[in-house]
């Protein structure tokens, strides 16, 4: 009943092809937005930002990257923290070498330059398929891990690298409220971005690759064109998520934060959100990383006098039992779970 | 499908729940707030564990023997950090505003998150006691004004080191021609000597490899292979963790003899040698502080503390080494909290007041005698120009039962380091824009 679009007709072209045809959903979204950018803001503590919102809202960025790559164009990737690495270095270096540089400039430059580097390390997927992509990326992921602790330069001769204030336009960012509104603003400006990026050609074309890439071929798809975009943009996202992980949530990092386990991470975010979805790679995202801090949290907050090293093995357990769970409920993520619920929600109160 | 309801209702039941328990909870007036970021769990739990017991375990003898710190009561709270660094910044923002007065200081005992929170601090006035860890450069508490790395730098313990094998050899100049190499731990942590030991290879002449073993550290064949090859004069062994015994091992397989070893100060624990059974016998490192239950603190800890079942771990492991410098980082947060309540009054400090106490912290032998540290605590005396208060330490050796100091105190040459100290320093200000500047 509350999913209903019966008396919803479309009767134009860009009805038919909107975002989001369904009354319901567009009423949805524009609250989950009204929350987001005033609701929050109204009741969150300072921690709510910085502990949570920030580095969720960041890695969901991340997993978007991801989830173009490896959702839509069938590519899976483990050298996501070495593109995130790759981003946050670059426009480290780009503040710092490049005076009076505008810091989102150098962000989403830094983005640019993950983009680069995913391209090149794109390439051998022409030649390499499925499981051995995965190893070949997990090489890049190993090789630019090894290139920002090894080369000090990346660093500036420092033991590690100091993001700079956060000023843009001369408006600074130094509160955790004005940094969860900046990253809140990317990262929304990003998805959509995402979301019409999948609906269109370069979309289509990603898909069509990922469903049998020799079909595509022969309707007319450029493989090595296709595959290679697809690194490019999920590089950028990556990238640019890796910046803004270094300059708006840590602050200073070293190569450390970006290893393999991110990689891991963002993956299993991407898993368990659900591949080919922009939805999916948030609760994903949220799945992943909220999870166990609530997990966490939950003997303190009820007064449970349980150790701590007893708290974080509870965690490790409930949440690896949960992505089991999960995962045996709805192979295809979160996404598809949502999906179920829509239409449960549609027949609500009166299923077959 | 029954699963697919049941997984729909957890996440709606999820989604719901997940603001509540992000809420604050309400405190109590008059009590000081002490956080405690440890890992109890990961592949650095070995090492970590320890130190959060002793840490924990002070502030525990503070509340039964003394009611707290001048009438004013330790509410303790750890957060597990598995020594990632994401977590420990989630774990120091979960933290940082507890209490009614907020955190009064942040060891992390990581060097990352060190670095991660050297950012934060100064936001949040809250100071950052890196006990022995951390950038050497914040030994300059004009730049710095928030970080006490006290009881010295990995530039000292570099130094600390290169003396003793100096003095070893029979004089600085017998050094040339030699062969040092160094493994360390591929982190900011481990690179953090070799800047001191480069500049000395180049004074005096003799040939440096530095070999950089990855986190966590259990494969470090190659190494090994390589030093089996160069024969050095001598290792030095920066590790952490598994690291540590690791490298011990691999030394026995590659007949490398353990006399020639030297680890830093966290490469120097029971949980280090343990592991490499015999073979770690004749094994050097640094220490800041004896092991063993020595000091008077120790006994004490036992009545007030476990007799009344409430230590945190187990009886026979009080006075393991990593023990012992978790009762010192307690003992300096709780004599810096001490040393600004008699500034600030007897009331629970804010940590912009404990950071005074930390600045002007004078722990003197006297003073150290009182507190029930003697033997186990050096004299400390901090200040503005030096956030480290004393830059000493001890080179001791494992006869496969127990540590044993083999040296007496050497101090870290100030003269040569404080340039270097002076220089990295003013170039992080330049980078941050930070004025420097001695603030009382």
């Amino acid at each position: 009943m509350l999913y209903r679009e019966t008396g919803q007709y479309k009767t134009s072209y860009s009805a038919d092809q909107a975002m989001f045809p369904i009354l319901q959903d567009r009423v949805g979204l524009v609250l989950i937005l009204i929350v987001a950018f005033v609701g929050v803001p109204m009741v969150a503590t300072q921690y709510t930002y910085t502990g949570i919102l920030i580095p969720f809202l960041i890695l969901a960025l991340a997993a978007i990257g991801l989830n173009l790559l490896t959702g839509y164009c069938g590519q899976v990737s483990l050298g996501t923290g070495g593109f995130m690495a790759v981003g946050a270095y670059a426009a480290y270096n780009l503040v710092i070498r490049v005076p009076d540089i505008n810091i989102l400039l150098a962000i989403f430059l830094g983005g640019g330059i993950s983009a680069l580097v995913g391209v090149l390390f794109g390439l051998p997927s022409l030649r390499i398929k499925g499981f051995y992509l995965a190893v070949a990326t997990l090489a890049a992921q190993f090789f630019l891990d090894w290139l920002f602790i090894r080369i000090k330069w990346f660093s500036n001769y420092a033991p590690n690298a100091n993001a700079p204030d956060l000023v843009i336009f001369g408006v600074s960012f130094s509160s955790p409220l004005e940094r969860y509104l900046f990253v809140l603003t990317i990262v929304c400006f990003m998805a959509l971005l995402a979301k019409n990026l999948v609906r269109s050609r370069v979309g289509r074309a990603w898909m069509a690759v990922r469903d049998m890439d020799i079909a595509a071929e022969i309707i007319g798809i450029r493989l090595l064109h296709t595959k290679l975009l697809a690194f490019a943009v999920s590089s950028f996202y990556c990238g640019v998520a890796g910046a803004l992980w270094a300059f708006v949530h840590l602050g200073a990092w070293e190569p450390l934060t970006f290893d393999v386990n991110r990689s891991f991470q963002v993956l299993f975010m991407v898993i368990i959100g659900g591949l080919g979805s922009i939805l999916g790679s948030i609760l994903g995202a949220a799945f992943i990383f909220a999870i166990p801090i609530l997990i966490n949290q939950v003997p303190a907050t009820f007064g449970m006098p349980i150790s701590t090293a007893l708290a974080a093995h509870l965690e490790g357990m409930i949440f690896g039992s949960l992505i089991i769970f999960f995962l045996i409920a709805e192979p295809h993520g979160f996404a598809r779970l949502w999906q179920i619920g829509k239409e449960k929600l549609r027949l609500w109160p009166f299923p077959h | 499908m029954q699963f697919t309801r049941l997984a729909l209702g957890l996440a709606g039941a999820a989604s719901i729940a997940a603001p509540l328990a992000f809420s604050a909870p309400a405190q109590a007036q008059n009590e000081q707030f002490v956080p405690a970021l440890v890992y109890r769990t990961g592949a650095y739990a070995p090492n970590g564990i320890p130190f959060a017991n002793g840490r924990k375990d002070y502030f525990a003898l503070l509340n039964a023997r003394d009611g707290g710190i001048n009438g004013v009561k330790i509410v303790y709270e750890e957060c597990e950090t598995g020594y990632a660094t994401d977590r420990g910044v989630e774990c120091y923002e979960r933290l940082k505003g507890k209490g009614p007065t907020g955190a009064a200081a942040f060891s992390p005992l990581s060097t990352g998150i060190t670095f991660a929170l050297t950012e934060k601090a100064p936001a949040d006035k809250i100071p950052l006691l890196t006990m022995g860890y951390g950038r050497a450069d914040s030994v300059d508490g004009s730049v710095f004004q928030w970080n006490f790395p006290l009881t010295g730098s990995y530039w000292d313990a570099a130094n600390i080191l290169m003396q003793h094998i100096a003095r070893q050899a029979g004089g600085a100049d017998k050094l040339k021609g030699k062969r040092l190499a160094l493994v360390y731990h591929d982190s900011p942590y481990g690179k953090e000597p070799i800047a001191v030991l480069e500049e000395a290879s180049k004074r005096l002449g003799f040939k440096f490899d530095a070999m950089p073993v990855t986190h966590p550290g259990v494969e470090q064949k190659s190494t090994w292979l390589q030093i089996r090859q160069n024969r050095p004069d001598w290792v030095f062994l920066w590790g952490w963790g598994v690291m540590n015994s690791t490298s011990i091992k691999e030394a026995v397989a590659v007949n490398y003899p353990r006399e020639k070893m030297f680890g830093v100060w966290w490469s120097g624990a029971e949980p280090d040698v343990l592991p490499a059974g015999d073979g770690a016998k004749g094994y050097y490192s640094l220490a800041l502080h004896v092991a063993g239950a020595v000091a008077p603190v120790h006994q004490e800890m036992i009545k007030h503390v476990y007799d009344k079942g409430q230590g945190a771990g187990k009886k026979e492991e009080i006075g393991e080494v990593l023990y012992n410098r978790g009762l010192m980082d307690g003992l300096f947060v709780a004599e810096a909290i001490r040393t600004a309540m008699g500034k600030f009054g007897n009331k629970p400090m804010t940590g912009e007041q404990v950071r005074w106490g930390f600045e002007n912290l004078n722990l003197t032998n006297e003073r150290i005698k009182q507190l029930g540290y003697e033997g186990l605590a050096q004299p400390v005396k901090v200040s503005c120009q030096d956030h480290a208060g004393v830059h000493s330490a001890r080179v001791q050796q494992w006869d496969g039962k127990k540590w044993n100091f083999v040296s007496d105190v050497y101090r870290a040459n100030q003269d040569l380091l404080r340039p270097m100290i002076k220089e990295s320093a003013d170039k992080y200000a330049k980078e941050k824009n930070i004025k420097a500047g001695c603030v009382s």
